[in-house]
Parts: structure tokens; C-alpha cells; sequence
């Protein structure tokens, strides 16, 4: 899938840290430092914010001045449509941590009347570049310059010169360009700039809109080669998931319980391991929710930070029907040890979930998540595409350290072990709710069929519903009960 | 063939022409555009010009502040409007053209 295996350490060749979410984690560490990347991609595609992003983040969290010449937007328009994103650009350039340097060129005032070259321009990126000391430099959309000027061959050859240029000044240079029809960029600058190329993507799929960005070229350093989605979110670019290109999660040995006891007997004793990954399958009204509510109830006793994402019930609602069983969770929201998020899958294309989901971890560090139910995202995307995002999802849990459990619905009639999204093997825990109608008689049945890395029960055990939560009987004979 | 030509801006006899040359340093292309415009200018504003050489690699501030990217760049500050041209000035036809000293034929 998507987990090219990367070599400890890159050895040999520095990085500048985008700082963007995501980004530096699927180029392994950043843009090339002292050279160029190239970032491609047609109109609203995202390249203008992503270089912007680059110098903002650069110069706030990394101490790297920047200059951004722009030769398509004004100054004040790149301080506005960036400011709308929670970027104080224009405190930067009062700080002078940023310059920007706004390039006018209109055909129709050039006249060619001999041999000329772009000296002009290096004189103005250079002193550019000496009055803040960059060490970043973005040229936004270089390849304007083409339709300005009226040789395209004179162009070349200074923008070749230019490129070099700045490989000597020591700066870290990010340029845009034009998607172009059969090649990256539409004058084929990638031809120019050998180090880095960063194709993105804006596509409206199902009247969902997705951006994706991809790495297309990075020399001497291994990248990821998917196409990752991205959303531009209120505080910039987030490339979702946040996936770890290692499998390097910690295994932590110790457990959590599950907030019933009859369960904790079921996994040796103990409960599931911390950040792990549990999925609870069920038909409708099998008891699903009650079983997440009651570990998120377990997590809050032990003080500990709960995100119950909730995807079919307000959380009003989950309230109510939770205290009919006994499980009583206004008390930790009032504590701030919960927090119930409630929003409706077809209210945004996954990749805005993922942010939001991310967001909201990011706010409350929580030990433990809840995603009830993960089902009704199939009908946001196709079975791969929501696949992929929960398999993202639980490995940005595990990289956080966060205890997970996710409910999923089962089709009444269908094969009780078959989960509708199909994401089983990714999980750590899989505990199988069934009800089994005989003789007007509605039985429950629990079954743990599969649990990594410990000892449990196989078998199946009735469980009721009191008003004191969950209660499982032992030793149901072996065999008997829901396959 | 053309009986009423358009008039150029050299007939506004009595204005002031002030030509502002940007180089980036003393190279052939800035000495050749240099005595191009000399040239050029003697010959049909004698009298009412004035050339004014900028050396950008001294203003390197002036590069921004005047919207220079291409050097060398002879901008016609007077008589407005203000013209650009880019080049060393050796297609005389051209420059003519540009500074609107003659109509575009």
C-alpha cells in the first residue's frame, strides 16, 4: 500500500523542513536545502500556497528569512488570500522576516530591439535576498516571464542561468509552474530543475472536490510515490493522512480495559493493549455503541482524554440513549475528558474528515478515539479510497499512541465475520456482536475473533443489556451461539 | 500613400524627452545600447533630450521600485505615456517604433 520502506537517516544531503503537515513526512524530511524544487499543477491547484506556506513556516518556526517574488498575484493579494489562512503574512514583512517583491510584466510595454538578458532580475533577487539574508526563496509562476518577454530563447538560457545562480547563493528555492498538457510544466522547466518536482492536483470526483499531491522526482533521497490527498484547511496546507512511512510504532505492552469486565475476561484478563486498534462489528442495534461508550467511560475513569468521533448520532442523542444503560457521560464532558464530535459523512470528501479528525486530536491529545461507526463513509468514497483512508487513520493512532476502537455495521442476513469496509486486517482486535432470534427469544452473542499478541477466549458468550452497562455471561458451551 | 500620417510625439516640438537607460554594470550590451540611444536620439530630438544612465548593480532599489526585469531597458519617461523597450537598441527601426518616433507602418 502505502508504505515505500525508508533507510534510517539520509546521509549526505540536508533538508529544509516545510513545516506543512504531512509534506515533510512523505519527502523524509523537507525540500532539498540549497537547491531547487519545482512544484506543478494547473489553476487553484494549491502551488502558490504551498510555496507561500513554505516561507511563512520557514521563517516562523525556522528562522529562515524568505523572499517571494511573485510574477502573477500583487503584493497585497498574496498577503490577503494568504491572511484568510491563518498565516500573519503581513507581520512578517513588518518584522522583515519576509520580503515580497511583486514583478509586473506586460508584453505590450516591450518592444525588442536588440540583445538583451534578465539581469534585472538577478540584480533584484539579489539585493532581494541580501536586505532580509534569505535562505528561502520562492519564484511564483517563473514561467509568466515567457509570455512577457519576447524571446523565448534568450529566456531559457537566463532562466538556466538564473537556476544555477541561486544554487550558488546558498538559498533553498521553491518555483511554480503551469501544469502543462503532456509534460510537468507548461515550458518544460522541470528540465532545469533535476533535484526536486512536486506535481499537485485539484480534482472534483463525485462532486467531492479532491487535491492530491504527489512527489515525482527527488534526487538521492527515497520519498513516497503515492499520491497523497491534501486540504487546504484554516491553518494552511494538511497532507492527509499523516502517514508514517515506517512501521516503527511502539508495542506497548500494557493494557487498557475495555469498560466492560465481562470483555476484559474475554482478552486474557486484561483488556485490549494500549494503542491498539479495535474494531467492533455488529448488525444494526447488535450494541455496538454501547460498547464504545463504555470504553470511552473506561478511559475517562482511569483520567484519561477521550475523542468520541460520532458519525450517525448527535451527541445529545448518544447521551440519552447511553444513560438508558447506565453509562452516564455528560460528567466527563463537563471535566474535559470527553469530547463528542458529531458530523454526518456526506457532509465533506474524506480527506476534510481526516483533517477535521486530525484537528481535533491535534487539540485534545486524547489516549483514547472512538470512530462509531466507520460504515457510513463508504458512502462518501469507493471501498479503496475509504480503505486506504482508515488504514492512514489507524496508523496516525498508533503513531500517537492512541488506543482506537471503530464500530462497524454488518448487513443484517450477511456473513457475520465480513465487515462491510474491509479493513479487518489492519485491526489488532475484532470483537463480533451478533443477536440470535429463537422462539421470539432475542439472544446476544460477543465473540473476540481475533486479538494480536495475547491469549483469548474464541468462544461466543451471551451478553445482556442492563441498566448497569454491558453483562456477559461465562462459559457458554463451546460451539454453541453465532458463527 | 498616406495622406494625413498620424503625428508622432517628436512633432510636439517643444516637449522635453527624458530617456532613462538601465545597465547592470559596464558590459557590451550596456555600451552598445549607450551609444545606440546616443546616436538615435542626436538624430531626431537633437536638443531636447536627455539621457539618464542608471547602473543597477549601484540602485540595485531602482530594479524593484521601476519594474525592471530585462536589461538593458531604455524607458521614455517623458513625454508620457511612458514606453519600455528592452534590447541594446541596434534595430534602429525598432527603437523608432517603440518611442513612438515613428508610426507603426
Amino acid at each position: 500500500m502505502v508504505r515505500p520502506t525508508a533507510s534510517e537517516g539520509q546521509q549526505g544531503l540536508d533538508k529544509a523542513p516545510t513545516g506543512i503537515a504531512g509534506l515533510d513526512e512523505i519527502t523524509n524530511g523537507g525540500l532539498p536545502q540549497g537547491r531547487i524544487s519545482l512544484v506543478s499543477g494547473g489553476p487553484g491547484s494549491g502551488k502558490t500556497l504551498l510555496a507561500m506556506e513554505f516561507l511563512v513556516r520557514g521563517a516562523r518556526e525556522y528562522g529562515d528569512p524568505g523572499v517571494f517574488m511573485a510574477f502573477e498575484e500583487t503584493g497585497e493579494e498574496l498577503v490577503e488570500n494568504t491572511a484568510s489562512l491563518g498565516f500573519d503574512l503581513q507581520q512578517l514583512v513588518d518584522e522583515g522576516k519576509i520580503l515580497l517583491d511583486f514583478v509586473f510584466i506586460e508584453r505590450t510595454e516591450f518592444e525588442e530591439t536588440g540583445e538583451f538578458d534578465l539581469e534585472g532580475l538577478f540584480v533584484r533577487l539579489n539585493h532581494a535576498i541580501d536586505s532580509v539574508g534569505a535562505k528561502r526563496v520562492v519564484l511564483d509562476t517563473i514561467e509568466t516571464l515567457f509570455a512577457g518577454l519576447p524571446n523565448e530563447a534568450i529566456v531559457r538560457a537566463e532562466l538556466r542561468r538564473l537556476f544555477r545562480w541561486l544554487k550558488t547563493k546558498g538559498v533553498t528555492a521553491v518555483i511554480t509552474g503551469e501544469r502543462g498538457h503532456d509534460k510537468i510544466t507548461r515550458y518544460g522547466l522541470e528540465e532545469y530543475v533535476s533535484d526536486c518536482v512536486i506535481v499537485l492536483d485539484h480534482r472534483i470526483v463525485e462532486q467531492i472536490s479532491t487535491r492530491r499531491i504527489r512527489v515525482a522526482k527527488y534526487r538521492g533521497t527515497e520519498h513516497g510515490t503515492n499520491e497523497y490527498p491534501f486540504v487546504i484547511s484554516e491553518d494552511g496546507m494538511v497532507v492527509t493522512p499523516i502517514t508514517s512511512l515506517r512501521l516503527e510504532h511502539q508495542a506497548p505492552t500494557e493494557h487498557v480495559s475495555t469498560g466492560v469486565d465481562g470483555l476484559d475476561a474475554m482478552l486474557n484478563g486484561r483488556g485490549f493493549y494500549r494503542s491498539s486498534t479495535v474494531m467492533v462489528t455488529g448488525t444494526a442495534g447488535a450494541g455496538k455503541s454501547i460498547f464504545a461508550a463504555s470504553f470511552a467511560q473506561a478511559a475517562c475513569e482511569r483520567g484519561e482524554r477521550c475523542v468520541y468521533f460520532a458519525f450517525e448520532e448527535a451527541p445529545a442523542q448518544i447521551i440519552r440513549n447511553m444513560r438508558s444503560v447506565g453509562i452516564d457521560l455528560q460528567p466527563y464532558i463537563d471535566k474535559g475528558l470527553l469530547r463528542i464530535i458529531a458530523s454526518r459523512p456526506m457532509m465533506h470528501g474524506l480527506e476534510t474528515h481526516l483533517a477535521n479528525i486530525h484537528k481535533s486530536i491535534e487539540d485534545l491529545k486524547p489516549e483514547v478515539a472512538v470512530m462509531d461507526p466507520i460504515t457510513n463513509f463508504s458512502s462518501v468514497g469507493g471501498t479503496w479510497q475509504v480503505t486506504a483512508l482508515l488504514s492512514r487513520l489507524i496508523d496516525y493512532f498508533k503513531m500517537n499512541e492512541i488506543t482506537a476502537l471503530f464500530t462497524s455495521l454488518t448487513e443484517a442476513g450477511g456473513p457475520l465475520d465480513t465487515s462491510e469496509v474491509g479493513v479487518s486486517s489492519l485491526m489488532d482486535t475484532w470483537v463480533l456482536l451478533s443477536n440470535v432470534e429463537d422462539n421470539g427469544v432475542r439472544t446476544r452473542y460477543i465473540r473476540v475473533l481475533k486479538s494480536r499478541g495475547m491469549a483469548h477466549s474464541s468462544e461466543s458468550r451471551e451478553f445482556t443489556l442492563t441498566d448497569s452497562g454491558v453483562e456477559i455471561r461465562e462459559n457458554l458451551q463451546e460451539g454453541g451461539g453465532a458463527r | 500613400m498616406n495622406d494625413t500620417p498620424e503625428k508622432t510625439s517628436a512633432e510636439d516640438d517643444d516637449k522635453e524627452w527624458i530617456l532613462r537607460l538601465y545597465v547592470a554594470g559596464q558590459t557590451p550590451k550596456s555600451l552598445r545600447a549607450y551609444k545606440n540611444l546616443k546616436k538615435i536620439a542626436e538624430e531626431h530630438l537633437a536638443g531636447k533630450y536627455r539621457i539618464e544612465l542608471i547602473d543597477l548593480l549601484e540602485n540595485p532599489k531602482l530594479a524593484k521600485g521601476d519594474q525592471i526585469v530585462a536589461i538593458p531597458t531604455l524607458v521614455r519617461q517623458l513625454p508620457e505615456p511612458m514606453r519600455k523597450i528592452i534590447g541594446d537598441l541596434s534595430n534602429t527601426e525598432r527603437v523608432l517604433v517603440g518611442l513612438d518616433l515613428k508610426p507603426v507602418e
